[in-house]
Parts: structure tokens; sequence; C-alpha cells
């Protein structure tokens, strides 16, 4: 396991990022749903905690959480769908949104940090996330049992939309100032 | 992660664990590179300010080094931590080495919002067994490979 052995079998061990077995991709891209579900819980629980009145008369940020949870789910179901291609044991989806909607239903409004910073770094980090998956798959010339190119474009999608959530929640931040 | 992340955890573990500069091949063993990799990654933490090297004694971290080699030892608990409460992975060592080059630390700390981390982290972290001392797993230290 260690380098000395790998001298010996004339290897010299790299370390690297980069995706090389359907089950390391596979695992991937459930934490990429999961941090989808975070998204989304995040989303929801910071709508339900604007008072009443607030609601009614923020009708911009109430579209962008709304917009922001829609988008999550959606994006949950393209990645869901390509785990399904993979040669791996499933994975318990319904368990694992229990268990981030009952952390998130215990979270008190006052333990966010601000609706719109909050939903920045929502759509920041999965944009991040996405960017370095891309290119450790790009690194790797490993073989997976869905088509390599098929993975990346969905994944460019994904990161796309986060981008441009981005976008959206600092003009709307700038707006604001 | 990126690996130059990777080898400040390394140096880190394996300085707290000798008590002394951290020998070039200890490091090698730990990621399981060739110490000729080991050197040459050295030399970059070296050039960034984030490592000294002192030929014949070793390497040691620099306070950036060391706030850098913390912050990587802290993704990696995150990440144990979150194969093995969330996603109930039997495997989560092996996994997490895996994983540890493409969660980035912010993505980790999204993870974190989900786990019951203990504060002590990262201090929690044991070398031999290569895991959170916290864990609620029975763990036995890893045994490298014939």
């Amino acid at each position: 396991m260690y380098a000395t052995d790998s001298i010996a079998r004339g290897t010299a061990v790299s370390l690297g990022q980069q995706v090389d077995s359907d089950r390391q991709l596979a695992r991937l891209l459930q934490i990429g749903i999961v941090l989808e579900e975070v998204v989304e819980a995040r989303a929801s629980r910071h709508y339900q905690s604007l008072a009443a009145e607030e609601r009614t008369l923020d009708d911009e940020i109430e579209a962008l959480l709304s917009h922001a949870a829609e988008e999550s789910a959606d994006h949950r179901k393209r990645l869901e769908d390509l785990i399904e291609g993979l040669t791996v044991d499933s994975v318990p989806f319904d368990e694992i949104e229990t268990l981030v909607e009952a952390r998130y239903g215990k979270t008190k409004p006052e333990d966010f940090d601000g609706v719109l910073y909050d939903q920045l770094c929502n759509e920041e980090t999965a944009y991040k996330f996405y960017d370095d998956l891309i290119e450790a798959i790009e690194a790797s010339d490993a073989a997976f049992s869905v088509d390599r190119e098929h993975v990346i474009d969905v994944l460019r999608g994904l990161r796309k939309e986060e981008r441009d959530g981005v976008k959206e929640v600092t003009t709307i931040m700038e707006e604001r100032e | 992660m990126n690996t130059a992340n990777q080898y400040l955890k390394a140096i880190y573990l394996v300085q707290q664990q000798d008590n002394n500069p951290a020998a070039t091949g200890r490091v090698a063993d730990m990621l399981d590179v060739s110490p000729a990799s080991a050197n040459e990654m050295i030399g970059k933490l070296e050039s960034r300010g984030l490592a000294e090297h002192e030929k014949y004694k070793g390497v040691s971290l620099t306070d950036d080094g060391i706030v850098r080699a913390r912050d990587a030892l802290q993704t990696y608990c995150i990440i144990e931590r979150f194969l093995v409460n969330v996603l109930g992975v039997e495997n989560f060592r092996e996994e997490a080495k895996e994983l540890e080059s493409v969660i980035d630390g912010t993505v980790a700390e999204r993870l974190d919002t989900i786990i019951d981390r203990k504060p002590e982290c990262p201090d929690c972290f044991d070398p031999e067994l290569d895991a959170c001392r916290c864990l609620d797993v029975e763990l036995e230290p890893e045994q490298p490979a014939d």
C-alpha cells in the first residue's frame, strides 16, 4: 500500500484531483444531491422564517426562494438520473431527505446569516462543487458505465445554473445596498 | 481539498506523532506516494511559505502552513463523519481518501451543517486510526497492504 511497495512494483503513485471509478463518481453525485437538498431546506426554512408581512411586501425575495427550491429539486432529479446509469448499489435518497429536513426543521431563524447572504453561499458552494467535480472527471481517463461526455454535459448545465444563481442574488444585493 | 492540502495534513500529523520535523519518507508513506513526489511537493510548499525543509532533519510547517493543515484536517474529518453518519458508509476511511481531493472546504462547510461534529475537531483526529476518535464506530488501525 505504501510508497516503497509502489516503487518495488515500478509505479510512482501521485495524488491528484480525479474520479477513478463508478463508485467514486456515484458517491460524489450523491454528495451533490445532499448539497441540493441542503439548499432547498435552507431556502424553505428561510421562507417560513419571514414574517407574514415581509412575505407579502417582498415579492422579489419570495420569488428567489421559491425558484431556488424548485431548481434544487430539478438538479436532484438530474443527479439521480446519472447515478441510475452507474453500476453501483442503490442509495437511500428518501432517508437522506428526511435527515436533512429534520436537521433544518430544528434550525432557528436567527441561526441564519440573512436570506440573501445565505442564498449567495448556497449558490456559490454548489457552483464550486460542480466545477471541482467536472475538473476531477476531466482529469481522469477511467471508463464509467455511463457516457463520460453525457455526465460532463449534465454537470456543466448544473454549474451554469448555479453561476446564473450567483449573478441573480448578487444583482439583488447590489440593488439593495 | 487540493493535493497541496493533503501534503500539509500529512506533514502536520507526522510532526505531531514524532514531535519533530517530519521525515520526508514518513510523509511519503502516509500519502502512499514515492519519496521523489513528496520531495517535489515539499519544495513547492516551501516556495509558498507554508513549510520549511532542513536537510537530514525533515520538514516543518510554518504558522501559515499549520493553519492550512488544520483546515484540511477539519475538512477530512467532516467528510469521514458525513460518510459514516449521513450515508452509512462502512469503508469510510478508504472513501474519504478518494473524496478529499475533490471536496473543497466551502463544500465541506455545507455538509458540516447536517452532521454533529464535536467542538474539539480536528484535534480529535487519530492518525493511527486514520479517523476521528469521536466517531460512533468500532475502529482498528488500518494495516498496510503486503
